[in-house]
């Protein structure tokens, strides 16, 4: 009887029903209309090749990066290891420079959390620095079901928010749509909810920026409250850390008067020094840049300095459930650089939608379905060739292909504990483990296998197997399969060398 | 020394021809090769569908079958692969200790072809003659489970009269990925396609590769479209003498 660890039972997962975890369709079925899209195709195929090269000049000139990324993941592996101690440090030094620490077991309680702050200060519109936890929990929709308008100031999630479309990349989440698209949206979309575009706009990206730009700024001066993420929090001091590129991360983080930052509870470095590591694994490995144009950190509050109100929201939502996992747990090392998206050969194809959740490509692959538990997105862990680019670009060095691995067997124990009969699928692996498991079954099973060869004399066969029936049809759709042979390897020996081993 | 030949499930099913060509390759260097007869999977279908537990058994006779030999070989990455990154753990799983231990120690003896003649045998120039343009797909499990690096590669150039081309983007997927191709084939074909475009840009008659898996994928687009080109796996064309092209 085989064991196998399941996790520890009543750890909860991310709830249904909230959020942007969980796909509508089976990866599959979302693949193959993004696969129909040319236009998509063209737009991530260019933008990942550009990143790809990017990224490997930079880190190639790093003579240590092995070293970086080992000490990465021992960081991570440490900061996991002592969680709970960690995470009550953070909260004493947050608390002791005057900010405000909220614990919120899942998506519905983080945006319960912020928008009861939010309608405290009276303001009924934030402005928000680029942020993953508040896409996956679905903060700007909450918030909008309370009256309260989210203003994205990055300007990918900009055009995003802008052509009500939803993102795609966890660096570049735009990064599905070209010049000429985003020209539209702009001088359609601005107007309706601030500083139009000039109707003379091109789409040159200089005049992009400046349009955004000139959009974005009557809603930094306005803005009495701002929502952001976190790359890092420093447990020892307190801090909290944002690395971005464009500014608008630093206009959030200082003009307003109150500021509130959701934060899975997985983004937390020991101590100050630690940032050493990641402040050069992360630019490299997301943008390709030696170092990110603007790093901001701050601690707590600094009367007459910055925003005067602090509030850390610390976010579980299927963290502690991913966590009891001995073979799922290294996801949450993910320091969200998007490196594996950039490398993988599916991501490139698909896009980012396919994947159904704000968290795509191979990390995406391995996360999501461990934050709602494994039967909400079992098509996931399948979305891979297990080639393992992903995982030679991984900062912190998270085995992605094994991961997959191991959670494939979970989603088919778990189709197994929910149904009487055997899967298709499972009865066909368990039939093919029983004749390959005794040599004499084996050796029949290989002499059966000439009766393909009946295959090939079909119409039009030409000596090679043309359609094979359901659901094998899938690979002859578009491949040939060579005849089988008249004798099996295990028969030529037999008869060459007269069975003797 | 003595070397157990692991021809693989697909190899000795479908492409005899390639096991063939390694004991043909492996005598011809003076090395005794014995075949284990009760041999049949190392499992990894089973265990990358996420069977990983009807595979035990499958792990329990490659040890058996392969525990008396010096070395093993197969002329296949992701096989190789699969023993050495996947069985060790498949027993731990079960709760086996004591064959995880047998697994990992027969694992440790378990090459790929090229990592035998490069690493363990130290030969480059194994005396071969093939006489085409030749370009080589380096399949994902050599390259980043087994690390082979460029020893097939070293092992093409020492090939009499063999013109090498280089294969661009050679180092991306093409496609196959086990029961992917079935389950995501739409993904597969469109992967399939880009290495097809990149195999027939080098005019080269054959694509070779140390995958019959791979080849199979490869092959079988390749044939589906008429292209000419031919899939020989690199045991074959290693194999290959004069007296072959005559």
């Amino acid at each position: 009887m085989t064991t196998t660890y399941l996790g520890m039972p009543g750890i909860p997962t991310a709830p249904k029903g909230v959020g942007n975890l969980r796909g509508t369709e089976p990866f599959p079925d979302a693949a193959r209309r993004s696969l129909d899209d040319p236009q998509l195709r063209r737009n991530v195929g260019t933008a990942t090749r550009t990143i790809r090269a990017k990224r490997a000049s930079v880190v190639g000139e790093v003579p240590d990066w092995e070293q970086l990324r080992a000490a990465g993941a021992a960081l991570k592996d440490d900061v996991l290891a002592r969680l709970p101690e960690l995470l009550v440090q953070l909260e004493e030094q947050v608390t002791a420079r005057g900010g405000t620490v909220h614990w919120a077991r899942d998506a519905d309680e983080a945006n319960a959390i912020v928008t009861r702050l939010v309608q405290g200060t009276g303001a009924d519109e934030v402005v928000k620095v680029k942020s993953m936890a508040t896409q996956e929990i679905g903060l700007n929709e909450a918030l909008e079901a309370a009256g309260i308008a989210a203003w994205e100031t990055d300007l990918a999630e900009l055009i995003v928010q802008l052509g009500h479309d939803k993102p795609s990349h966890i660096l570049v989440p735009a990064i599905h749509r070209n010049r000429a698209e985003i020209r539209e949206i702009f001088l359609r979309e601005m107007g309706q909810v601030g500083r139009a575009a000039d109707p003379a706009l091109t789409d040159e990206p200089a005049a992009l920026a400046e349009a955004a730009r000139l959009h974005l700024r009557s809603k930094f001066l306005a803005a009495r409250v701002a929502v952001s993420g976190a790359n890092f929090a420093v447990a020892e001091t307190g801090t909290l850390s944002v690395v971005e590129s464009e500014g608008n991360g630093r206009m959030c983080l200082t003009l307003p008067q109150t500021l509130i930052t959701v934060m899975g509870i997985e983004k937390l470095v020991p101590s100050w020094q630690d940032l050493e590591v990641f402040l050069q694994l992360l630019p490299r490995s997301s943008t390709g840049e030696r170092m990110n144009p603007y790093t901001s950190m701050w601690t707590g509050v600094t009367p007459g300095d910055g925003p005067q109100e602090f509030h850390l929201v610390l976010l579980d939502n299927g963290r502690t459930a991913t966590l009891a996992d001995p073979q799922g747990r290294a996801a949450l090392r993910c320091i969200r650089c998007s490196a594996c998206l950039n490398v993988c050969p599916v991501y490139e194809r698909t896009g980012g939608h396919a994947y159904g959740s704000v968290y795509p490509g191979p990390i995406g692959a391995v996360l999501s379905p461990q934050l709602t538990g494994v039967a909400d997105n079992p098509s996931l862990p399948f979305a891979s060739t297990l080639c393992g680019a992903c995982f030679d670009a991984c900062p912190v060095a998270i085995d992605i292909p094994s991961m997959l691995v191991h959670l494939r067997e979970q989603v088919s124990l778990e189709k197994a504990a929910h149904s009487r009969t055997p899967t298709p699928e499972a009865a066909m692996m368990r039939s093919l483990a029983w004749v390959m498991r005794n040599p004499l079954r084996w050796r029949a099973a290989l002499r059966s296998a000439r009766f393909g060869r009946l295959l090939g004399v079909l119409p039009g066969a030409h000596g090679r197997i043309k359609a094979l029936p359901p659901p094998l049809d899938r690979w002859t759709t578009t491949r040939d399969l060579p005849l089988p042979p008249r004798e099996s390897f295990h028969d030529w020996w037999d008869r060459e060398r007269g069975g003797g081993s | 020394m003595r070397i157990g030949l692991l021809v693989t499930c697909l190899a000795d099913g479908l492409f005899p021809q390639v096991g063939k060509a390694t004991v043909q390759l492996l005598e011809r260097l003076g090395h005794e090769v014995g075949f284990p007869r009760e041999q049949s999977c190392c499992g990894q279908m089973h265990t990358n569908t996420g069977y990983g537990r009807f595979a035990l058994p499958l792990v329990r006779g490659y040890v058996d079958a392969f525990e008396g030999y010096d070395a093993v070989v197969a002329p296949s990455g992701s096989c190789v692969g699969s023993v050495r990154h996947q069985h060790r753990q498949i027993a731990l799983d079960a709760g086996d200790t004591a064959l995880a231990e047998q697994a990992g120690e027969v694992a440790s003896r378990t090459y790929e072809l090229s990592e035998l003649l490069v690493d363990v045998l130290g030969v480059t120039d194994v005396g071969a003659y093939y006489p085409h343009r030749v370009t080589y797909h380096p399949t994902c499990h050599s390259l980043r489970v087994l690390r082979v690096g460029d020893k097939p590669l070293q092992l093409l150039r020492a090939v009499a009269a063999l013109d090498l081309v280089e294969l661009p983007e050679a180092e991306s997927c093409c496609g196959f990925g086990g029961t992917f191709a079935v389950k995501n084939a739409d993904v597969s074909a469109a992967m399939l396609a880009d290495k097809m475009r990149n195999v027939t840009s080098t005019r080269a008659d054959v694509c070779s590769a140390s995958d019959s898996s791979c080849l199979m994928h490869i092959g079988g687009g390749l044939g589906r479209l008429h292209t000419g080109v031919r899939t020989v796996h690199l045991a074959e064309i290693l194999a290959s003498t004069r007296a072959d092209a005559a």
